[in-house]
């Protein structure tokens, strides 16, 4: 049996390294990238607490993060492409000006 | 040890590397596959929790359909390396010793509330029938005004990707890539 302080803080660990992903990157795609990393650690930790109070909801929420998850994947990569045509940068810190 | 443990361990190994090597690549393609295999680890965490139908939907939706997008337009954006600048420098003087000093807090605090209580494996139904009923029950308000979410977001990235409409009337050639 593995205790559930074990998951939370593998839940925890995902969470800061996708934290820190989102401070150092400088890559908008990875950036991107870090943040699904920190929905994942959300939802490693709604998983966990399901099973540790049976209670379904949590799992039932999971689908919901998933599928937010979703939706802002596909609306962030076409802002992403939006952005990439008029400035021809991915990275953030050359994209700084509100407008050309 | 028990087989739980050690699997947990197992997982949870492939999640830590992962998660760690995505931030200590520098091209975006490797952290997309090192994301792909903390997904995969994080649905074999799932399955130890008696998740199955989680287990199945985080291989099919996260790191099938969600990170194939991502591959797809690191590719055609034809991305390279990332460089480093003066604000990133700063970001990882300061960010990664306040993350790592967050993150042994919130490690200390649930090992010292929860303790060692054990989480009882497989002991919730999470099978796609009780999934469904509780989903098409309970949750049949959220679910469809999920719909409307996803209708919405696939309108946004038809309307935000589609090329701007200046550019075939035209007007002065824009370099369009």
């Amino acid at each position: 049996m593995v205790p559930l302080s074990y998951y939370l803080v593998l839940s925890g660990f995902l969470f800061a390294c996708g934290v820190t992903g989102f401070l150092i990157k400088r890559n908008i795609i990875t950036i991107f990238m870090s943040i699904e990393l920190m929905l994942n650690g959300v939802n490693l930790s709604f998983v966990a607490f399901a099973a540790h109070w049976h209670a379904l909801a949590g799992q039932i929420f999971v689908f919901f993060v998933m599928v937010v998850a979703a939706a802002e994947s596909a609306v962030g990569l076409a802002i992403i492409i939006a952005v990439y045509r008029t400035r021809e940068t991915l990275n953030v810190d050359q994209v700084n000006l509100l407008k050309l | 040890m028990s087989v739980h443990l050690i699997l947990f361990l197992a997982f949870g190994a492939v999640c830590v590397a992962g998660a760690i090597n995505l931030l200590a690549q520098t091209h975006p393609i490797n952290s997309a596959l090192s994301l792909i295999a903390v997904m995969a680890a994080l649905a074999g965490e799932y399955l130890l929790l008696g998740a199955e139908f989680v287990a199945a939907v985080q291989v099919i939706v996260y790191a099938g359909a969600i990170m194939v997008l991502f591959v797809f337009v690191i590719m055609l954006l034809n991305a390279g390396v990332e460089e480093r600048t003066q604000g990133s420098r700063v970001a990882v003087l300061f960010g990664i010793p306040g993350v790592l000093l967050g993150s042994i807090l919130v490690a200390w605090v649930v090992l010292r509330h929860f303790g060692t209580e054990a989480v009882a494996a497989g002991a919730l139904p999470g099978d796609p029938k009780t999934i469904g009923q509780m989903l098409f029950h309970e949750f049949l308000l959220p679910f469809e005004i999920t719909s409307v979410l996803i209708l919405v977001a696939i309108m946004g990235a038809v309307v935000l990707a589609s090329k701007p409409p200046t550019s075939p009337a035209g007007g002065p050639a824009r370099k369009v890539d």
